[in-house]
């Protein structure tokens, strides 16, 4: 029993960061209309910049924050490069989403090399009963609540939220009105490169990081995201937590070698579930 | 207020617009007819700037806002999302959409609905509120009565009519349906094939073969 417990426990942490990364694709997604594959790069940028901090002895927290202020500042570049030309059609944008994912490999390589990075995160472990919950999850589950309850926020509450909204609502429409459609994209780009730094320098800890890993952390977080058709934040975060309690269950009692796999298969799952219900929802 | 000279627009090599020209006063309400695919709404567009002309000037005294062909809410946003973010580029204080209520009464209990969710009639006062939220001098309307009942657009051109007559609103009725236009506006301009092939008051073109013309798309006799 306290082994399922503790199963559960891991797996809403690691779902907490499948929800933060696919709460980047939700954002990008909603305003924009573009499925940004880049999006796994930023959690790889922010990890890595923070490990590097630290070994430059800034001290916790602040390293943190640097990591995810760079990436926000590295999803802004993408989204210069993949909206920033008026009129790119979104299928061609995400096409160019990918091919900067695969050039951000040689950046990071050549900046911190090829093998797999880590540091340290709160130590200390908490016991429930049975269950022994390291500080780290907590701190990953707070983070994540409060940076959704921030979002839902900014999207439900605020004008210049609902203004983005518009942007993918009816992006003509928000042009006649006289909001910059290619400004409210960039912002949602950069929006994103933070909450996937977040997830990074959160999920970094927990399993060390490398530049290679941005694809698995991309079908997580596109998995969880496809649960609300890419557009509703909310849903990404039930999708998270789903696949992270999913995934570390497969683990625990079946094989911890297919991840990814469980990953795919659940997205797939989604989307025949989705095509049979709506069929309008297929072409994402 | 509104001064279109020698107006080209091309898409690639097709020419949508040809030497247009156009005027509006303040305080006018002019007529824009003309059949489907005429250049109507490649105008407006660019009068609004979405399209840029290849060559030709296009003067505006004052702010100019749109109400496009369609009504292009923001479906996904509720009534009064829609109506704030109209004044997007007001001061902050003017995104209060209460001049919008007592305009249209009706929209008030619908505030909360989700834009998407309206009847054509609702949807098309929400754009016309939409549009208003900018606190324009001239309002360009795309197709006010398209897939309407008869009596809502009644309605709507009753309270465009009203707009203008109480507070000087310039008015860009952009219409297919000829008698509606010209019953509106007092003056008037056909648009064919990107050119305009008549123009003057309401009650001359009503009479006019060239409109007949146009809309049986240019046909010999």
């Amino acid at each position: 029993m306290s082994e399922l417990l503790g199963y559960l426990v891991a797996g809403a942490a690691l779902g907490c960061t499948i929800a933060l990364l696919a709460s980047g694709f939700v954002v990008v997604h909603r305003v924009t209309g573009v499925v940004n594959f880049a999006q796994g790069m930023f959690p790889v940028v922010a990890g890595l910049a923070a490990g590097s901090l630290l070994s430059a002895h800034w001290p916790h927290g602040i390293a943190e924050l640097g990591g995810i202020a760079l990436a926000g500042a590295v999803g802004l570049v993408v989204g210069v490069v993949a909206i920033g030309k008026p009129g790119t059609p979104p299928l061609a944008s995400l096409v160019i989403t990918f091919g900067l994912g695969f050039l951000g490999y040689a950046i990071e390589i050549i900046v911190w090399g090829d093998q797999p990075r880590g540091f340290d995160g709160l130590s200390g472990v908490v016991t429930l009963g049975d269950v022994r919950i390291q500080h780290q999850w907590l701190l990953v589950m707070v983070v994540t609540a409060g940076t959704f309850a921030a979002l839902g926020a900014f999207f439900g509450r605020t004008y210049l939220g609902k203004g983005l909204t518009a942007c993918a609502a009816n992006p003509y429409a928000a042009r006649l009105a006289g909001i910059d459609v290619r400004r409210m994209g960039l912002y949602a780009f950069a929006l994103a490169g933070v909450l996937g730094g977040i997830a990074g320098v959160l999920l970094t800890p927990l399993q060390s990081i490398a530049f290679d890993r941005d694809v698995a952390l991309a079908v997580n977080g596109f998995a969880a995201a496809v649960l609300g058709g890419l557009d509703r934040p909310g849903t990404a975060l039930a999708g998270g937590l789903l696949l992270g309690i999913g995934q570390t269950l497969f683990a625990g009692y079946v094989d911890g070698s297919f991840q990814t796999e469980v990953a795919l298969g659940f997205m797939v799952l989604v989307m025949v579930v989705r095509a049979v219900r709506q069929p309008q929802a297929v072409a994402v | 207020m509104l001064e279109v000279r020698e107006l080209v627009v091309r898409y690639g090599t097709a020419t949508a617009l040809d030497d247009v020209e156009l005027d509006v006063a303040p305080g006018e309400m002019v007529a824009l007819v003309g059949a489907n695919g005429a250049g109507k709404s490649t105008l407006v567009n660019t009068l609004s700037g979405i399209v840029r002309p290849a060559s030709g000037t296009v003067r505006l005294d004052g702010r100019m806002a749109q109400v496009p062909e369609g009504r292009q809410l923001f479906a996904t946003l509720s009534v009064e999302d829609n109506l704030r973010l109209g004044a997007w580029r007001n001061q902050r204080s003017r995104r209060d959409p209460a001049r919008i209520y007592d305009l249209f009464p009706d929209l008030v209990r619908l505030r909360q609905q989700l834009a998407g969710s309206l009847s054509g009639g609702q949807q098309q006062m929400v754009a016309v509120g939409r549009a208003l939220m900018a606190d324009p001098d001239l309002l360009a309307v795309d197709e006010l009565s398209l897939g309407l009942a008869p009596l809502v657009v009644r309605d709507l051109a009753a309270h465009l009519a009203e707009l203008n007559r109480d507070r000087g609103l310039a008015v860009l009725l952009i219409e297919q349906e000829t008698t509606l236009a010209f019953e509106l506006c007092r003056r008037g301009y056909v648009l064919e094939a990107g050119r305009v092939v008549a123009s003057g008051p309401s009650a001359e073109l009503r009479a006019s073969p060239a409109v007949a013309a146009a809309y049986l798309g240019g046909l010999p006799g």
